[in-house]
């Protein structure tokens, strides 16, 4: 285990915001490990706790078997931390912030390049270029460069997907998976719930605590209810006419689609359920459908509040 | 159909020195019509938006906004338009009722108006309890339902939606939709840029913006079909794969 977390909570404001609620998981060595959830979920102090940045309130947490407390100046030359907010130095160039995090870990580019080489590449050309001036995409690939150039044996990534569009998101991941190739073990974050399917297991948070823990696939087979999907002319007033069906216990817009699930799910209720809404004019499109990690994630929100 | 027009652009394109952030761009958004504005970072939507918003005026080109023309009448067209954007929708410090009276006030709402709606307001969204708490102690969900209203208060023609729902949890991000849905009913045009691809299904028409130009612009149904393509995540990345802008 790369990673142990025992019971850890965290407050702010005198006790005022329980931010991290009594979270327990480990990480194995190697692993890619998801924390997925909304803003607010308590991804941040976690990862925050974990890189000895914050100090848990209870609780206890471990990082390559060094403990978060007492050991953290063991565990701050082991780890590579990219934090959600770009925290690399504006007015350096690239190629600047990449010696200077390659110095401050006793370490020089060249003896960790093939770690960055890949990613490194794309940036190359503007290396003398001062890190305030690149784009977004780019800024994100210098912060995983720095945060890869000591070779660490844990990688922490809050959030490196957040308001990045869906093309430079699925190049991101690819990086991911190569570099878990290299036996590096990814602790990332996300509040994209389509993201949690790449990783090898994820936790799905909400309000400090930590809901279900699991492989992604594992996860969508406890889906509890069989799950349709349903589509009509009139999307918005089908919802609405679907919610004020009895026998409906859960019904939420997915894309083209809604998702549906029954109470007492059955083919008798399902007939009904067609009249009922034949007699609203609705000439639905209907499939059974297996349950994505948002479906799960809503699920277990609803059963936790 | 004759449908009231409420914004149109011809051409139009802002330039940063050598550098051609919005291209030429031509479109029609029909009155109550729930628009998606989406496009690769860097593409040029935030330009596009801003000079829809009367905050930038073009290089070339023309557009009206409510009738409005971006050169000569933005003082008209911040009056008549709605915004809220992730980044920056309220002040945290004040409390809900401050901000309502706030932004009411600046939009010329007089007290009777302002103290109607927001009782209104707060009933809606169930806010009785928090109403003289500050924004900063809400959480993410409220406030940005909160913004959403907030930026409606003046019955605006259009609002502009800078990605609206970044980082709350899905049954909030359908919460806020249902919002949308309800204000476009009332006639409200809803102009909205989104990451979640599942949103732009939500959308009646859909623009997608690859360097700086509108590479494709229709239904969600006629996009798929165009692009041959299973879903709008497909449909995305068959335009965007080939941006060769890459920035914010």
């Amino acid at each position: 285990m790369d990673v142990i977390v025992n019971n850890i909570s965290k407050t702010y404001n005198k006790g005022e915001i329980l931010a991290v609620d009594d979270v327990s998981f480990s990480v194995k060595s190697g692993e890619l490990f998801g924390l997925i959830g909304p803003d607010g979920a308590g991804k941040t102090s976690i990862f925050r706790m974990l890189t000895t940045l914050l100090l848990p309130d209870s609780g206890q947490a471990s990082v390559n078997g060094f403990d978060v407390v007492k050991d953290y100046k063991e565990i701050r030359k082991r780890v590579g931390y990219m934090p959600g907010k770009f925290s690399l130095y504006q007015d350096l160039t690239i190629e600047e912030n990449l010696n200077f995090f390659a110095t401050v870990f006793n370490t020089t580019i060249k003896e960790n390049y093939h770690l960055i080489e890949e990613i490194y590449v794309q940036l190359a050309p503007f290396k003398d270029r001062r890190a305030g001036k690149l784009s977004g995409g780019m800024k994100q690939k210098l912060a995983l460069c720095c945060a890869l150039i000591h070779k660490p044996t844990v990688l922490f990534l809050d959030e490196p997907t957040t308001g990045v569009d869906t093309v430079s998101r699925k190049e991101f991941w690819e990086m991911l998976q190569r570099l878990k190739q290299q036996g590096i073990t990814i602790l990332v974050s996300t509040p994209y719930m389509d993201e949690a399917t790449l990783c090898e297991r994820i936790a799905l948070m909400q309000n400090g605590k930590i809901m279900s823990i699991d492989t992604p696939q594992n996860i969508m087979d406890q889906y509890p209810d069989n799950l349709y999907a349903i589509k009509a002319e009139k999307m918005s007033l089908l919802l609405k006419d679907i919610r004020l069906y009895a026998d409906i216990k859960s019904c939420n817009s997915f894309g083209e689609y809604h998702h549906i699930s029954f109470q007492n799910d059955s083919p008798l209720i399902q007939a009904d359920f067609f009249d009922y809404l034949k007699n609203k004019n609705h000439h639905i499109e209907w499939k059974q459908v297996a349950a994505t990690i948002e479906d799960c994630f809503i699920n277990l929100m609803l059963n936790h509040e | 159909m004759n449908r009231e027009v409420v914004i149109k652009t011809d051409k139009l394109t802002k330039r940063f020195g050598d550098f051609i952030a919005t291209n030429e761009i031509t479109f029609e958004v029909y009155a109550g019509e729930i628009f998606g504005f989406l496009g690769a970072n860097g593409a040029g939507k935030t330009t596009a938006m801003r000079m829809l918003c009367g905050l930038s005026i073009p290089s070339s080109g023309t557009a009206t906004i409510a009738g409005f023309d971006v050169y000569k009448q933005t003082e008209d067209i911040k009056k008549n338009i709605g915004y809220m954007s992730q980044k920056f929708s309220l002040y945290e410090d004040l409390t809900v009722l401050e901000n309502i009276y706030f932004f009411g006030g600046i939009y010329g709402l007089s007290n009777k108006q302002l103290k109607e709606k927001s009782n209104t307001l707060i009933e809606q969204l169930g806010l009785q309890q928090e109403s003289k708490k500050l924004v900063g102690s809400l959480p993410l969900g409220f406030k940005q339902k909160l913004a959403f209203s907030v930026a409606i208060i003046h019955e605006p023609k259009i609002v502009f939606l800078d990605e609206p729902t970044g980082g709350v949890d899905p049954v909030t991000r359908r919460q806020f939709w249902d919002l949308i849905y309800d204000a476009s009913d009332k006639g409200i045009t809803i102009f909205v840029t989104t990451h979640y691809m599942d949103e732009a299904e939500y959308c009646n028409r859909i623009s997608m913006m690859v360097d700086g130009v509108i590479k494709a612009l229709d239904t969600p149904a006629n996009l798929k079909k165009q692009f041959a393509a299973q879903s709008m995540d497909d449909v995305f990345f068959e335009l965007a794969r080939g941006a060769k802008r890459k920035g914010d």
